[in-house]
This record gives structure tokens, C-alpha cells and sequence, in this order.
């Protein structure tokens, strides 16, 4: 009877996980049988690094789209990673508790403005403000750039501070009986030893950023050309199948999915590197 | 600002509004005595679809029961639901190729003009078709090729697969093709916004969405208005097509000859649309 109640959970248990993993190999599955296809004819190399983008005419070249979602990127983590770990120290080793308190559900409810939001206020905000001050149609990879640091924020501070928090208390005590100051007992001792944590913190940020799609739709310009500087407009992968899939058909579709293969296979690479880099001690 | 609902997929909406409809006509079947009930679905051009959508509240007022169900998806994938019979209607903003002509009916229901914009503030107010040209291949980079002040020129098109953007393209390009370096956005409602903050851009949009907030520009000295397109001096219009696979029938027929007959091509006229060429 014990025994039968506790099989039967294992089996209730088990089955509800499944489907959780089945939806992972359901949607993977569904985009490469979608995408594969155009990339095996138009050859993986040309699908890559092709520089025209015309799905009318039969042209499927991403590379612009790559570099677009990689200088938005880079531009996001230069401007929010050391604002993300900064914070994160601040409030593992500096804030006293009643700001901690408040500083914390703050950046938690950053990370649940909806995207679309953020979009809207860095259109409506940003763009005509660089548009006025440092030339240029506005819509650009800065002004991405900052919506996507502001948005990589939460995912940078909430995991530097746990693996600050999560050191052993001996290292800081240590530190300090040595003589050293707090900024020193940080700079030398604190931030070595969280460092695994702080770089998956870092490369999850950069996986939150590269997989945003609607934000940027409005404020990056969606060209599709490599740009010249950083108040040049580009296309990301991602909003290349945002603002494509209305009209998209027969090839054009494919390779709208091809484009998904893309960003799936970067995302895992990220991912996966997170993790090992994590669990390295 | 009208937003096309183009992000619901097609195929499934239509399906799930089949079997609505279809479990809707089996639940009436005792009491209904009606012609079969399904209700016609037209589908396609974004750029059609609120005037579609107007004719279609318009025709169950005049014809109660009657039931047309107006989706967006796109020039080409309307034509493609025609084909394969997913709608009753397909919508085109764009001429109709060869290989489609040859399978389908088509319906001219009106011509609609596009007007090339630009910020109320720009002192240019006349461009030629070759200018036009020459500034979205980007031969043409500096408004001060153009007899303006010396900014650069901020390209804004359409995504592909637009029909207002291969209307452009036809039209205007020829064999160029629009720059990549151009912004591009995804509706009319975009462009226009884009255009009515930004000093330095241009852009294109159909003519009956024009108002103060940017200048349509003369084309060749001609103004982008419904008389010039009619007497033939403003070149830059495409047609609004609706198409079948067959022979129109039931109520297809008649929201069709509803759509061309007179109360129709007054509504249409009433939203700033051109009427079609008589006898096409």
C-alpha cells in the first residue's frame, strides 16, 4: 500500500517533468525540421556569412544580422555589467539592511517590466535624445545597447550577489584581521573567489540579451546592413524573425526558422559555458 | 493609427473560426433554413484589410446573418490562401504575377496611391521619380543633393514581403533595389511616426493615411491626390485586389458585387481610396 502510493507519485512526478523536457524537444525538433532544409540548400557557410538579405529574391545571408545581435550585445554588457556588479557589491557588503530591503524587491520588479515597455520608453525617450545630441536617425545600436543593459541588469546583480553571499564568512573575516580595508578584502580576496559565479552571472546576462526580441524591434532600425558605428541601425537575429513572420512564406518562412537554428545553437553555446563555468570551483 | 493583426497565424485562426463557425451551424441546424451559413474568410495585404473590414461591417448591416471574417497575413500569403482555397477571398496590394494570374480571378476593388513623406519641417516640397530613386539606392546620401539643407538622408522602408513595399519597389526601384542600410519598420503607423519626429528621413505610406503630422511630397511636380492619380499625372498607385480560385458563389458573390457595386466604391471613396479603372 506505502509502497503502491509511492510509485505512484514517482510515476505522477516523473511524467509532469517529462513534459517539461518533451516541450524542449518538441520545439527543438519542430525548428530544425522547419529550417534545416534551407540551409542544407543554400549551403551553411553562405546561410552564415552571406551579406545580402533579399528572401524575395532568394538571397538568405545573416551574417549582418550576427554582428547585429552581437554589437548590441557586447554594447549592453559594456554598459551593464559593471553597473550590475557594482550594485551587487553594494548590497552584498555595503548597504545596511533597511536598504538592502528596498534596493532588492526594486531590481526584482525591473525584471518584470514587460520587454514591450521597455521598448516603447527607449523610442519615445532615448532614440530622440540621441537623435538630438549625437546625430544620426536615433534608431541604433547604442540605443539598443542601453535598453538591453537596463534589461540584463536583474540577471547580473540577483547572481553576483548570491555568489558573493554564498563565500564563506572565514575569507572576509580573515581578510580583515590581516589588515586590510574593506576595498581591499573586495578587490583581492572577495571578488577571485566569487569570480565563477560573476562570469555566469556575466554570460547569462549576455544570453538574456541576445534572446530579447521586442524591445529592440522598436529601437534598433532593423537594417540590414553591417554598421559603420555605433549610431548606425542594425537587425538582431531575433528581430529579424519578429518582423518577418507576418508575411512570411514557402522558402522565406524556412528561413526565418533557419535563422531560430542560429540563435538556438548561440544561446546553448552560451548557456552551456555559463554552467560549466559555475560549477568550476 | 490603424495596427494590422498580422501576427495571428493564418492558417490556424482560419481553422479555429471554421469550426467555430461549423459547430455554430451544427448547433442552429434544426432552426436554421438559411443557405449555408459558414462564413466567408478573406485573408491577405495588411494594406486592404481595414478597408476590407469597413466594407465587411458595412455588408452585415445590409445583409443580416451574412458573415465575413477579414485576417491579415500579407500580400503573398492572402494570394497563396486563395490558391489552396483557405480563404474565400485573398487580398493583394500588389499586381498579381503571371503564374497567379493564370490560376485565379481577380477583382480590382480600388487603387490606393502611395505618398512619399518627409518632416513637415523639410523645405523641399517636389522630387522626381528619379531622385526618389536615387535616394533609397543611396546614390543619393545628403538632402543637400537634393536642394536641401546638408543632413544626411535617414532611409525608412518596409519589411519584406510588404506589399507596400513591393508596390514601392515596382513602381519606383526598377531594377535598383532599396538600400540595406535603410531603417526599416513594420507598418504604415511606424513609418509615419518615425517620419513625424524625425527632421532628416523619408518614407513611404499609402496616400489616404497622409496627414498633418508629415508632408507628402509632389512627385515630378505633381501632388499626391486622388484627382492627379485619376488624370493620370501622379504615377505612384497600385491596385487593392481581392482574388478567387473559382468562379465566385454564395455569399462570396455577393459581398464581391457588394464591394464593386455603387454602395461599396462609395465607401471606399469615402476613406480616401482611388476607384479602379473601369472595365479590369
Amino acid at each position: 500500500m506505502n509502497s503502491n502510493s509511492e510509485k505512484l507519485s514517482h510515476a505522477v512526478f516523473f511524467a509532469l517533468a517529462l513534459s517539461s523536457i518533451s516541450a524542449l524537444v518538441l520545439i527543438t525538433v519542430f525548428i530544425l525540421v522547419q529550417g534545416a532544409p534551407i540551409i542544407a540548400e543554400i549551403g551553411l557557410f553562405k546561410f552564415v556569412f552571406g551579406m545580402t538579405w533579399a528572401p524575395l529574391k532568394g538571397e538568405f545571408g545573416i551574417f549582418p544580422m550576427i554582428v547585429g545581435s552581437v554589437s548590441a550585445t557586447i554594447g549592453a554588457a559594456i554598459l551593464g555589467v559593471p553597473i550590475g556588479i557594482c550594485c551587487a557589491i553594494f548590497l552584498a557588503e555595503f548597504a545596511p539592511p533597511l536598504m538592502r530591503n528596498i534596493f532588492r524587491p526594486a531590481i526584482q520588479l525591473l525584471a518584470g517590466i514587460p520587454s514591450v515597455v521597455y521598448g516603447f520608453w527607449g523610442l519615445i525617450f532615448i532614440v530622440p535624445s540621441i537623435r538630438d545630441h549625437l546625430g544620426g536617425p536615433g534608431l541604433s545600436i547604442l540605443a539598443g545597447s542601453i535598453i538591453l543593459a537596463i534589461m540584463i541588469l536583474p540577471t547580473v546583480i540577483s547572481i553576483t550577489e548570491v555568489s558573493i553571499l554564498a563565500l564563506p564568512s572565514s575569507y572576509k573575516e580573515g581578510a580583515l584581521a590581516l589588515g586590510l580595508n574593506r576595498w581591499q578584502t573586495i578587490s583581492s580576496v572577495i571578488l577571485p573567489a566569487a569570480k565563477s559565479g560573476i562570469i555566469a552571472a556575466v554570460i547569462l546576462g549576455i544570453g538574456r540579451a541576445i534572446g530579447e526580441t521586442m524591445a529592440v524591434i522598436m529601437v534598433l532600425g532593423n537594417a540590414v546592413a553591417l554598421p559603420e558605428s555605433v549610431l548606425d541601425p542594425v537587425r538582431t537575429l531575433t528581430t529579424n524573425i519578429g518582423i518577418e513572420m507576418g508575411y512570411a512564406v514557402g522558402a522565406h518562412r524556412q528561413a526565418l526558422f533557419a535563422t531560430g537554428i542560429v540563435l538556438f545553437v548561440i544561446i546553448m553555446v552560451l548557456n552551456t559555458t555559463a554552467q560549466y563555468i559555475a560549477r568550476r570551483k | 493609427m490603424r495596427l494590422p493583426k498580422k501576427y495571428i497565424p493564418l492558417s490556424m485562426a482560419a481553422g479555429i473560426k471554421k469550426a467555430l463557425a461549423l459547430a455554430c451551424c451544427l448547433s442552429l441546424l434544426c432552426s436554421c433554413s438559411n443557405k449555408g451559413n459558414l462564413s466567408v474568410i478573406v485573408a491577405g495585404s495588411t494594406s486592404v484589410q481595414p478597408y476590407a473590414e469597413i466594407l465587411a461591417e458595412e455588408f452585415a448591416i445590409l445583409y443580416p446573418g451574412s458573415e465575413i471574417d477579414v485576417q491579415g497575413g500579407g500580400s503573398s500569403a492572402g494570394i497563396q490562401a486563395a490558391e489552396t482555397r483557405t480563404a474565400d477571398i485573398g487580398m493583394s496590394s500588389r499586381h498579381l504575377k503571371e503564374s497567379e494570374e493564370a490560376v485565379l480571378h481577380s477583382f480590382e476593388i480600388a487603387k490606393d496611391g502611395l505618398a512619399m513623406i518627409v518632416h513637415p519641417d523639410n523645405p523641399l516640397d517636389n522630387l522626381s521619380l528619379d531622385d526618389v530613386r536615387a535616394i533609397y539606392a543611396q546614390e543619393a546620401t545628403l538632402w543637400s543633393d537634393m536642394g536641401g539643407n546638408g543632413h544626411k538622408i535617414h532611409l525608412i522602408t518596409r519589411e519584406e514581403g510588404s506589399g507596400t513595399r513591393s508596390a514601392f519597389e515596382e513602381l519606383v526601384m526598377g531594377t535598383s533595389v532599396i538600400s540595406p542600410k535603410a531603417i526599416v519598420q513594420d507598418s504604415n503607423g511606424a513609418v509615419k511616426q518615425l517620419v513625424s519626429n524625425d527632421r532628416n528621413s523619408i518614407g513611404f505610406i499609402s496616400l489616404g493615411l497622409v496627414d498633418g503630422t508629415v508632408k507628402a511630397l509632389k512627385l515630378d511636380g505633381s501632388a499626391p491626390s486622388i484627382e492627379n492619380v485619376l488624370n493620370g499625372t501622379y504615377n505612384l498607385h497600385r491596385p487593392f485586389i481581392f482574388v478567387t480560385s473559382d468562379e465566385p458563389q454564395g455569399e462570396a458573390k455577393e459581398f464581391i458585387d457588394f464591394v464593386m457595386g455603387q454602395h461599396g466604391q462609395e465607401l471606399l471613396a469615402k476613406e480616401g481610396l482611388i476607384p479602379p479603372e473601369k472595365g479590369d
